[in-house]
C-alpha cells in the first residue's frame, strides 16, 4: 500500500482509482490465461499449429494488455478525449483501409496489418459518444454537439456493416441507445420506438421468410426440416451439459476438440464442461459485480462526461460479456462475440486494456474537480 | 325629439359595431389562445428531442437494474439447464450420442492391425415425423424381416425424436429401404470395431460393446485416457483423424505363443494356461496370452466367468521361481558370496512344521546348489539370514508386495500373510505362501535379470532410455549377473535343461507350487511356471509359461512337474519365436559370459560349476 502522506503521480494515481475494478480485471486476465491452457490446445493442434501457440500468443499479449491498461488510466478526462479522438481516427482509417485493401477472412474484411481496427473503435467510440451527449445536454444553445451525437452513431456503424460485423454494429448501437437513454431521452421514445421496433419485428416475423426463418432455425431447428446448421451452439451447449456441476476437471474436456471456435467465442462452453456449472455460475456473478460496481461508480460520478463516459464503457463491457455468455448456453442466437479478457484474441484484448483502462481513468476520484465546481456554483 | 330612421339606423350600426367589435375581440382572444397551444406543442416538441443531464444519475440506476436481471436471467438458465434431467437435443445430437464413436486403429509393435473400426450404416426414425406408422412398419419389415413388428410398431409409436431400427445394416438392405421413400426414416453411418486376429492377444486388446465404448483391456484403456472420439457431431464417424496406437505386442510371437500354450493346454489336461514374452531392457510386453480365451468379435464369448485374464488378475502361489528373488536378495545383501554353502543335511523343524527337499541331498550345498537342486531348505534358511523385515523390505521394493498397475484396467492385489512372522518367510523364500499376479513376478525376475532395474510393465512401445529413466535398482550390477549365471547353470545342469534349446545361450527356472484348498496343500494339484532368459550373457527377452493343474502323462513317469509341462512348452517357444524376433541361433557361445563373476574369482562357466 502507498501511504496517503506520499504525493506524486504514483501515489495520487494509485489513491484515487478504484482498486476493486482493477484487481476484478487482472483477476479476468489469469482467469483468461487458465482458459487459454484449458481450451486452446485442442484448437492448436487441430490447427497443425504448436500445441501451445495460442496460450504463449496470450500471454504474450497480457503484459502489453496491461500496460495498456494502466497507462491509459493515468489520463485525465481531458486527455481521454484526446486520445480518444485519435484513437478514433486512426482506426476508422485503418476500417476504411481494410475494406478497401485486407484480405477477405470468413467472409468479411476486419483484418489490416495483424490487427482488428474495430475492436480499437468501440472505447474511442464511446468516449465520444458520451462527450458529445454530456456537451449537448449542458448548454441549451449547442445543437452542433447533439447533433454529432447523432451522426457519430452512422459514421461509425456504416463501414463495420459493409465489412459485414453484425455483433459489432449491434454493441456499439445498443450502447449508443443507453448513453442517449441516459442523456435523459423522453420516455415517448423510449416507449415508442421499443413500441414500433416491436411491431416491426413482429410484421417482419410475420411476412418475411427470411427473418421467419431465422428465428425459427433459433427457436425450434426440427420444425424447418431438421439437419441445420446450428453446429457450434449445439455442441456448446452439449459441452456445458456433459461438464455437470463439478466439471470433468481440468484438460479433461472433450467437446472442446470438436468446437471449432473453442478457444474464442465458445471459451464459456469449455469452462462449463472442465470446471463444471458452478464455475460458470461464478464467473457470471463475477461479471455482472464488475458490471454493478462500474455503473454504480458512474451513477455517483458529478462531471457529465464522466458519468456518461464510465457508464457506456461498463455497459459495452456488461452486453459484450451477457451477449457471449448467452450465446453459449443457447439463451438467444449466434453472434461473434468473444468473452472480455478470458477469450483469446490479440486485438480484443489490447482494445479491452485501452477501455478498461479509459474506464479506470475516468472513474477516479477527483477531490479537486468537486472542489471547483462547488466555487463556481456558490456565487 | 323624433326618432329619425337615421338615428335608429346608427343605434343599430352601433350595436352591430360593438358586438362585431367583442366578436373580433373573442376571436383575437381565441386566437390568443390557439397561439398559447401552439407553443405548448412547440415546447412538447422540444421536450421531446432535448436530453436533460439531471435525469442521469436515475436513468443509470434503471440501467443498472436492467442488466442485472438480464445476468440473474443467464444464471437462472443455466440453473434450469442443470436441473433439467432432459436436456434440450436436436435430431443429430441425438443420433450422435446413439451412435458408435470412432475409435483409433489398434497395431502391434510392427505396424499389423489388431483392431480396427468399419464403417456401417444404421437405419434410424423418427417417430413424430412419420406419417402413417402402420404403413411404415409393413414396408420395413419385408425388407428387414429379422426385425419383430410388434416391436417396432411400439417403438415408432413412442413420442421420442429419434430410435434405432436397425444397427449396421448391409449396403443392399440400405439400399431398400432408402427405395421405400419413408418420409421420417433416415440412415446414420456408424462404425463397427473388427478383431482380424481374432482371439489372438484378446486378453491384451480387449473389446468393445455395441456402442463401441471400450470394456475391457486396452480398449477400455483408450477410453480411460480420452483417446477415442467424443460421441458428438459428424467428427466421431471419422476414424481417419485418430492416430493410431501402438502396442508393444508382436502379433507373430503372440500367435505362437497362444498356439503353444494351447497344444499344451490340451496335452497335459490342464485346467488354464498362460504366458508370456518381455523384454527385460525395455519392460514391454512383446506377447502374452491366457487361455481359455475369446473372439472379441463375438459379444456372446465373453460371458463366461472363467475368462479372466491369468496374467494380471488371477494371484498365484508362483513356487520355486520365487526362490531367484530369494537367492537374488541374500547375495545382493552381501552375507553369503556363490562360494557360500548352506546346510540341507536334515529337513528344517519350525514348530510343528517340517520343510523338506523333493529332491532331498542330505548335505550342505553350495549357494548354486540350492539353486539347480531347487533345495526349499537351502531357501528358507538362506532366506532367515536377511530376517522377516529384510525379507519384506527387498519383496515390497521389488513390487511383490503392492498392486502392479500397467495399461490394462484389469489388475490384482498380491495376497499376502497376516501376520507375516518367520515361518512365512520361510515358505515365501521357496515360492508357497504368498500369492501374485504372474506377470508381477515376471516384472520382478526381469528387474534382477536386466542388471538390476526393476521396470513396471508395459503394453506400449518403449524405448529403452524411457524404460531405464522410469525404472528404480533392486539389486547390484553384479548380483544380476550372478542371477543370470545361476539361471544358466539351472539349464545346463539343473530342472530348466529344456530350456537349453542348441544354438541360445537361454536360462531358466521351474517353479512347481502345490496348490492350496482350504488351507490345505494339495499333493496332486500344482500350479507350474516356467521362466527362461534368453540369452543369458546379454539378457534380452524373458519368457514365461504357467498351467494350472497340469496332469502327469504316462510317458514322462506321470509326473506333473513343471520342467515337463511348462518347461517344454517353452523350449519349443524359444526355438520357435526367437527367430520371429530376429534373433537367429548362435553357432559359438560367448566365451566371457559373465566377466564381473570372472573379475572376482569366480573363473569358472556355468558347466563346469554344477559339475563339481
Amino acid at each position: 500500500m502507498i501511504s496517503r502522506a506520499e504525493r506524486g503521480p504514483v501515489a495520487d494515481w494509485f489513491r484515487s482509482i478504484d482498486r476493486w475494478l482493477l484487481g476484478s480485471f487482472a483477476a479476468l486476465m489469469v482467469i483468461g490465461l487458465v482458459m487459454a491452457l484449458a481450451a486452446s490446445p485442442a484448437v492448436a493442434e487441430r490447427l497443425n499449429l504448436p500445441t501451445f501457440h495460442f496460450v504463449d500468443r496470450q500471454a504474450l499479449l497480457l503484459a502489453p494488455t496491461a500496460l495498456l491498461m494502466i497507462v491509459t488510466s493515468f489520463l485525465s478526462p481531458r486527455h481521454t478525449r484526446r486520445a480518444a479522438l485519435i484513437v478514433f481516427a486512426v482506426s476508422m482509417a485503418l476500417i476504411v483501409l481494410a475494406l478497401l485493401f485486407g484480405a477477405e477472412v470468413k467472409g468479411s474484411r476486419r483484418w489490416i496489418m495483424g490487427v482488428q481496427p474495430s475492436e480499437f473503435i468501440k472505447p474511442a467510440f464511446v468516449i465520444l459518444a458520451a462527450w458529445a451527449f454530456s456537451e449537448g445536454g449542458r448548454t441549451h444553445g449547442a445543437v452542433p454537439s447533439r447533433i454529432l451525437a447523432f451522426l457519430l452513431l452512422p459514421l461509425t456503424i456504416v463501414p463495420l456493416i459493409m465489412q459485414p460485423d453484425f455483433g459489432q454494429t449491434m454493441l456499439i448501437s445498443v450502447v449508443w441507445a443507453a448513453l442517449f437513454f441516459m442523456a435523459g431521452l423522453h420516455w415517448f421514445w423510449v416507449l415508442g420506438l421499443g413500441g414500433v421496433g416491436a411491431v416491426g419485428g413482429f410484421l417482419a416475423f410475420r411476412f418475411s421468410p427470411h427473418v421467419h426463418e431465422r428465428v425459427l432455425r433459433f427457436i425450434d431447428p426440427d420444425s424447418i426440416g431438421g439437419m441445420v446448421d446450428t453446429f457450434q451452439v449445439d455442441t456448446a451447449l452439449q459441452s456445458i451439459l456433459s461438464g455437470g456441476w463439478l466439471g470433468r476437471g481440468p484438460g479433461e474436456g472433450v467437446y472442446k476438440r470438436i468446437l471449432p471456435d473453442a478457444h474464442t467465442d465458445f471459451v464459456f462452453a469449455v469452462t462449463g464442461e472442465e470446471f463444471g456449472m458452478l464455475a460458470c455460475l461464478a464467473l457470471i456473478a463475477f461479471f455482472g459485480l464488475i458490471v454493478m460496481r462500474g455503473l454504480w461508480l458512474a451513477s455517483r460520478n458529478e462531471d457529465p462526461f464522466c458519468r456518461f463516459a464510465a457508464a457506456g464503457l461498463i455497459i459495452m463491457f456488461g452486453v459484450q460479456s451477457w451477449i457471449n455468455m448467452a450465446v453459449n448456453i443457447r439463451a438467444i442466437p449466434a453472434k461473434g462475440m468473444t468473452l472480455p479478457f478470458i477469450s483469446y484474441g490479440g486485438s480484443s484484448l489490447l482494445a479491452l486494456g485501452l477501455g478498461m483502462g479509459f474506464l479506470i481513468a475516468l472513474t477516479r476520484k477527483r477531490p479537486h474537480v468537486m472542489l471547483e465546481q462547488q466555487a463556481r456554483q456558490a456565487p | 325629439m323624433t326618432r329619425t330612421p337615421m338615428t335608429f339606423l346608427q343605434m343599430k350600426m352601433n350595436s352591430l359595431l360593438t358586438k362585431m367589435m367583442s366578436s373580433a375581440a373573442k376571436i383575437v382572444l381565441r386566437l390568443k389562445a390557439v397561439d398559447l397551444s401552439w407553443s405548448r406543442v412547440a415546447r412538447l416538441a422540444r421536450d421531446l428531442v432535448r436530453t436533460r443531464l439531471d435525469k442521469s444519475g436515475g436513468r443509470i440506476r434503471l440501467l443498472m437494474l436492467g442488466l442485472f436481471v438480464a445476468y440473474v436471467g443467464i444464471g437462472a438458465r443455466l440453473v434450469l439447464l442443470g436441473l433439467s434431467h432432459d436436456p434440450p437435443l436436436t435430431l443429430k445430437v441425438a443420433a450422435d450420442q446413439a451412435a458408435s464413436g470412432a475409435r483409433p486403429d489398434l497395431l502391434d509393435r510392427n505396424g499389423e492391425i489388431l483392431a480396427t473400426d468399419i464403417k456401417t450404416m444404421s437405419v434410424f426414425a423418427e417417430p413424430r415425423r412419420i406419417i402413417d406408422k402402420d404403413e411404415a412398419v409393413e414396408l420395413i419389415t419385408a425388407v428387414l424381416p429379422d426385425i419383430d413388428a410388434k416391436e417396432l410398431r411400439e417403438r415408432l409409436g413412442s413420442k421420442k425424436g429419434f430410435v434405432w431400427v436397425k444397427r449396421q445394416v448391409t449396403a443392399k438392405e440400405q439400399k431398400e429401404i432408402f427405395h421405400l421413400g419413408l418420409p421420417g426414416v433416415g440412415f446414420f453411418p456408424e462404425n463397427k470395431r473388427v478383431y482380424p486376429n481374432g482371439p489372438v492377444g484378446a486378453h491384451v486388446i480387449g473389446f468393445v460393446d455395441k456402442d463401441n465404448i471400450g470394456i475391457a483391456g486396452m480398449e477400455k484403456y483408450l477410453d480411460n485416457q480420452s483417446l477415442t472420439d467424443p460421441h458428438v457431431a459428424g467428427f466421431s464417424i471419422d476414424p481417419a483423424s485418430l492416430k493410431p496406437v501402438r502396442l508393444s505386442l508382436d502379433l507373430r510371437a503372440t500367435h505362437a505363443l497362444r498356439d503353444e500354450l494351447a497344444a499344451g493346454l490340451t496335452r497335459f489336461h490342464a485346467k488354464a494356461a498362460a504366458g508370456a514374452i518381455m523384454d527385460v531392457t525395455t519392460g514391454e510386453v512383446i506377447a502374452a496370452e491366457s487361455l481359455p480365451d475369446f473372439d472379441p468379435n463375438n459379444s456372446n464369448d465373453m460371458k463366461d466367468p472363467t475368462l479372466i485374464n491369468r496374467l494380471t488378475v488371477g494371484v498365484y502361489e508362483m513356487g520355486s521361481t520365487f526362490k531367484a528373488l530369494t537367492l537374488a536378495m541374500v547375495l545382493d545383501s552381501g552375507k553369503v558370496t556363490l562360494g557360500s554353502h548352506v546346510d540341507a543335511r536334515e529337513n528344517l523343524r519350525y514348530g510343528r512344521f517340517t520343510i523338506h527337499d523333493l529332491h532331498a541331498t542330505h548335505r550342505m550345498l553350495s549357494v548354486p546348489e540350492v539353486f539347480t537342486h531347487s533345495s526349499n531348505i537351502g531357501s528358507a534358511r538362506l532366506a532367515m539370514m536377511v530376517g522377516v523385515q529384510g525379507h519384506q523390505d527387498f519383496l515390497r521394493k521389488a513390487g511383490q508386495l503392492d498392486r502392479m498397475r500397467t495399461e490394462l484396467p484389469e489388475s490384482a492385489a498380491p495376497l499376502i500373510p497376516k501376520p507375516w512372522g518367520e515361518l512365512n518367510t520361510m515358505t515365501i523364500a521357496f515360492g508357497q505362501g504368498l500369492n501374485v499376479a504372474p506377470l508381477q513376478a515376471m516384472m520382478a525376475v526381469a528387474g534382477l535379470l536386466n542388471g538390476g532395474n526393476l521396470m513396471t510393465p508395459t503394453f506400449l512401445i518403449r524405448s529403452p532410455a524411457d524404460a531405464l529413466a522410469q525404472s528404480r535398482r533392486i539389486v547390484s550390477e553384479q548380483t544380476s549377473e550372478s542371477m543370470r549365471y545361476l539361471l544358466r547353470a539351472n539349464a545346463t545342469h539343473g530342472s530348466a535343461d529344456h530350456a537349453n534349446i542348441p544354438g541360445y545361450y537361454a536360462g531358466g527356472k521351474t517353479g512347481t507350487a502345490q496348490k492350496n484348498f482350504h488351507g490345505h496343500y494339495s499333493n496332486d494339484k500344482v500350479f507350474t511356471t516356467f521362466m527362461a532368459i534368453v540369452p543369458a550373457d546379454k539378457p534380452k527377452y524373458l519368457y514365461m509359461a504357467l498351467y494350472d493343474d497340469p496332469q502327469g502323462l504316462p510317458e514322462d513317469g506321470g509326473y506333473h512337474y513343471a520342467a515337463y509341462n511348462a518347461g517344454r512348452v517353452t523350449g519349443r517357444l524359444i526355438e520357435r519365436v526367437e527367430p520371429l524376433l530376429g534373433v537367429p541361433p548362435e553357432q559359438e557361445f560367448p566365451t566371457q559370459p559373465f566377466p564381473l563373476l570372472a573379475k572376482l574369482g569366480y573363473g569358472f562357466d556355468a558347466d563346469k560349476v554344477a559339475k563339481e
